[in-house]
């Protein structure tokens, strides 16, 4: 018998080799009570969290948590059953109401997971006939969509406009063409130049989509995305979005303007084929969409803390991802995975959760400890978790040497 | 006109040395993965000079399949051909 287990063997005894220094493990940590969005306990100690993604911080809002008590009350814990069939609820059709008035389209389909919606939607949208072009640096849900479907896929390079432009002129004429893009990229919270993508897109008779997960709540002026502060509204055919960033709780959607938008409910096999959201889920997450149009103080109070921590990061002499503050994610390079794992677990003694990211999912073989703000965070909470940083690259130098 | 399947073998030759740190010797059956070690983002550099020398897209879906230095000339002539 072949192990098939036995091809992992090298992330194993890596893994377990990082297990074996005594360091905190990375992939294994667990929050024993959550106090707030940017506080819970972990191994029995208070920690800021600024790994979360929880930027709006809607997770704790008192309005959201009666909605969704309310619907468990009315619609109890679970649908059992898929869109199409016995799982439409009173509660989905509601927030799929409310992401219609947020992004001001005429269709909104909401899925189980952003995950999910990218899989349905990049694998329905192209069809074998059909070529997807795609950022290098986009998302494993992307990615894992274009697996799943039968169309070409072509893999430009990131954010680069010229490079877009070349790979659709080489597209023979007559095929069907999707261009996939992201807002905000959520490894080192650089924000796409939109504007020239799509232009050069929309040039080439090319369909555009745009994954705003990390945008959702405060970029443009109605927090629809970057897609909306660009100007493109117009423009862009399907968006993307989660439920499991900005507004709180878990769930993805693609909102449309596309006369068409609505067949997709019957041909997308990720959002036939699973059960619904739990209705506490869909009415939780539609009184956070609700609130989200109106959140202007949330807003700039995630700028603002955005803003205060790269700065006071970059001149405590931490190389940032960016040179300025794109985001509400703020990643710190660091120079080698050994150091990126000591840090991270120094930070966490020292009280602050942040992401361990490497590669494969960071770009250009970089290993990063990326922070994500949350409107919650006070200044002072952003002074206290660079203090933090100084300490922990003290421990860790004194380590390393 | 579609380039011979030597010039493109040749060139490729030629575009695949830049990234060959080991000196590796270059021949048909050669594995990008096995014998020169290249990993993903070295892949994907090969790939996109490769791209521009011939103008085509090389699409992701055909990589798994493109395993020698072979398969890939043969790959890059089929798709010069289909263009
Ligand atoms: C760009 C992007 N798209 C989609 C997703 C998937 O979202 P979800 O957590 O809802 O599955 C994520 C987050 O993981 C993401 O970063």
């Amino acid at each position: 018998m072949t192990d098939l287990l036995a091809k992992f063997d090298s992330i194993r005894a890596e893994y377990d080799f990082l297990k074996g220094t005594g360091l905190s493990d990375p992939f294994g940590v667990v929050m024993e009570r959550v106090l707030s969005p940017t506080r819970a306990i972990i191994r029995g100690r208070e920690t800021i969290l600024v790994g979360t993604y929880n930027y709006m911080g809607m997770t704790f809002d008192p309005d959201v948590i009666a909605a969704g008590k309310a619907a468990m009350d009315t619609f109890g814990a679970g649908s059992t059953g898929s869109r199409v069939l016995n799982g439409t609820f009173a509660t989905h059709v509601a927030v799929e109401q409310a992401l219609k008035d947020f992004y001001g389209t005429s269709s909104a389909i909401v899925f189980s997971t952003g995950y999910q919606a990218n899989l349905g939607m990049v694998s329905t949208l192209a069809g074998k006939d059909d070529v997807i072009l795609l950022d290098a640096d986009s998302h494993a849900s992307i990615y894992d969509g274009c697996k799943l479907g039968h169309a070409e896929v072509v893999r430009f390079r990131h954010n680069d406009a010229a490079d877009l432009e070349k790979r659709l002129r080489r597209v023979p004429a007559g095929k069907g063409k999707l261009v996939i893009l992201e807002g905000v990229y959520s490894m080192l919270g650089d924000v796409a130049p939109l504007r020239d993508l799509v232009a050069v897109s929309k040039a080439a008779g090319a369909m555009v989509l745009v994954d705003e997960a990390h945008a959702m709540g405060f970029f443009g002026p109605h927090g629809r995305g970057v897609y909306e502060e660009q100007g493109l509204e117009d423009q862009v055919d399907f968006v993307v979005g989660t439920f499991s960033k900005s507004v709180g709780t878990v769930g993805g959607f693609a909102v449309s303007n596309h006369p068409h938008f609505e067949i997709l409910r019957l041909v997308c096999n990720p959002y036939r084929f699973t059960a619904s959201l739990p209705p506490v889920v869909a009415a939780s997450a539609e009184a956070s969409i609700r609130k989200l149009m109106t959140a202007t103080d949330k807003r700039a109070r995630l700028w603002a803390a955005s803003r205060r921590l790269h700065a006071s990061l970059k001149g405590a002499g931490f190389r940032m991802a960016t040179e300025t503050p794109e985001s509400a994610i703020i990643a710190v390079l660091m120079p080698t995975q050994e150091e990126c794992v000591i840090m991270w677990s120094a930070l966490l003694d020292q009280g602050i959760y942040c992401n361990l990211s490497r590669p494969p999912a960071t770009p250009m073989g970089v290993y990063l400890l990326r922070c994500s703000l949350s409107s919650e965070h006070s200044l002072d909470d952003v002074d206290e978790i660079t203090r933090r940083f100084v300490a922990a690259r003290a421990a860790t130098q004194a380590l390393a040497a | 006109m579609a380039p011979s399947r030597d010039a493109v073998l040749a060139r490729l030759l030629e575009l695949i040395q830049p990234f060959n740190a080991k000196a590796v010797p270059l021949a048909e059956d050669t594995r990008f993965a096995d014998d020169l070690e290249f990993d993903s983002l070295t892949v994907m550099d090969l790939v996109a000079n490769m791209e521009d020398e011939w103008d085509i897209n090389v699409p992701l879906n055909l990589l798994p399949d493109l395993e020698t230095i072979g398969q890939v000339a043969d790959a890059i002539v089929k798709l010069k051909a289909g263009a």
